[in-house]
């Protein structure tokens, strides 16, 4: 367990990828450990009177797949300074044991003199993307 | 426009000491799904120069929620929390949060404007360790979706 070293990471740099299948229990337990109520992640009746097709995944649940990403790769999730990302289609959860699968990228976007590198993430479900202008800024060593 | 823009400037203090225990970090760790030593094991986390286990980059959402409540609740405000969604997150970390941090939280409202019908609220939720001392700075942009749908 060590965080990975500046002379190790280059521009353009792929990191491995991440599926993760996202079910409506996940979501209760998101809902439980974060105090995210919001009914819309967890109850159809509800979701379906705001307009919504169905139920979604809390946005920061995404969030959270996409910086796991990049911690695994850092070697140590303090690393993480900076992250943010648009939240650009609610990822759809529909009842079952598949639930909805999410596959996510990354990529070495750029490599600082500052010892720190900006990783552009990507996050799709069956073909779209579901967060826009993704980044984390890790710090080296 | 629903939301009043006079509110822009406006504080709302998430309510006492939010203190960061090593289970609720593991608990949060699960349902992200993540193994990491860092979350649960101290002797790993002290061993890379930590003084406990630390939380996961977004574990600090859990303190914008709460601050975010007494806004949400604020009844002069008039925001519909059922067609509120989240437009974007940021979070910039000027330490890990670890396991026996003592957390204050405080929102700024810092704008409130109108796009296609939508509003859109941001805020800026500075949390704070029990020395004052910066952790981490979150902002959020908030939609607010017009009713005709």
């Amino acid at each position: 367990m060590s965080r990975r070293h500046h002379s190790e990471v280059t521009e353009g740099e792929q990191l491995p990828g991440l599926q993760v299948c996202v079910t409506r229990a996940d979501l209760i337990r998101y809902a439980g450990a974060s105090g995210d109520f919001n009914p819309i992640h967890w109850n159809q009746r509800l979701a379906r009177e705001v307009g919504l097709p169905d139920v979604i995944a809390h946005g920061m649940l995404t969030m959270a797949l996409a910086n796991r990403l990049v911690t695994t790769w850092a070697g140590d999730p303090g690393a993480i300074v900076e992250c943010a990302v648009r939240f650009t289609r609610p990822l759809v959860v529909p009842d079952g044991p598949d639930g909805a699968l999410v596959e996510l990228a990354g990529t070495v976007a750029q490599r600082r003199d500052d010892g720190t590198a900006v990783i552009a993430i990507t996050a799709r479900c069956a073909g779209q993307s579901i967060l826009g202008q993704a980044t984390s800024t890790v710090a080296l060593t | 426009m629903v939301l009043d823009p006079s509110f822009v400037g406006r504080c709302y203090p998430a309510p006492g000491v939010y203190q960061v225990g090593r289970e609720k970090i593991r608990e949060f760790a699960e349902a992200i799904g993540d193994d990491s030593a860092f979350y649960r094991d101290p002797s790993a986390a002290r061993a890379c120069g930590y003084s406990d286990v630390i939380a996961p980059p977004t574990f600090a959402m859990i303190l914008v929620l709460r601050a975010q409540q007494a806004l949400i609740c604020d009844p002069e405000l008039g925001l519909d929390y059922g067609r509120m969604v989240h437009g974007t997150q940021a979070f910039t970390h000027h330490r890990p949060i670890q396991a026996g941090d003592e957390l204050g939280a405080t929102l700024h409202v810092e704008g409130i404007s109108t796009r296609a019908g939508h509003d859109m609220l941001t805020v800026r939720c500075q949390i704070t360790d029990a020395a004052g001392d910066p952790v981490t700075t979150a902002r959020s942009m908030l939609v607010v979706r017009r009713e005709d749908r």
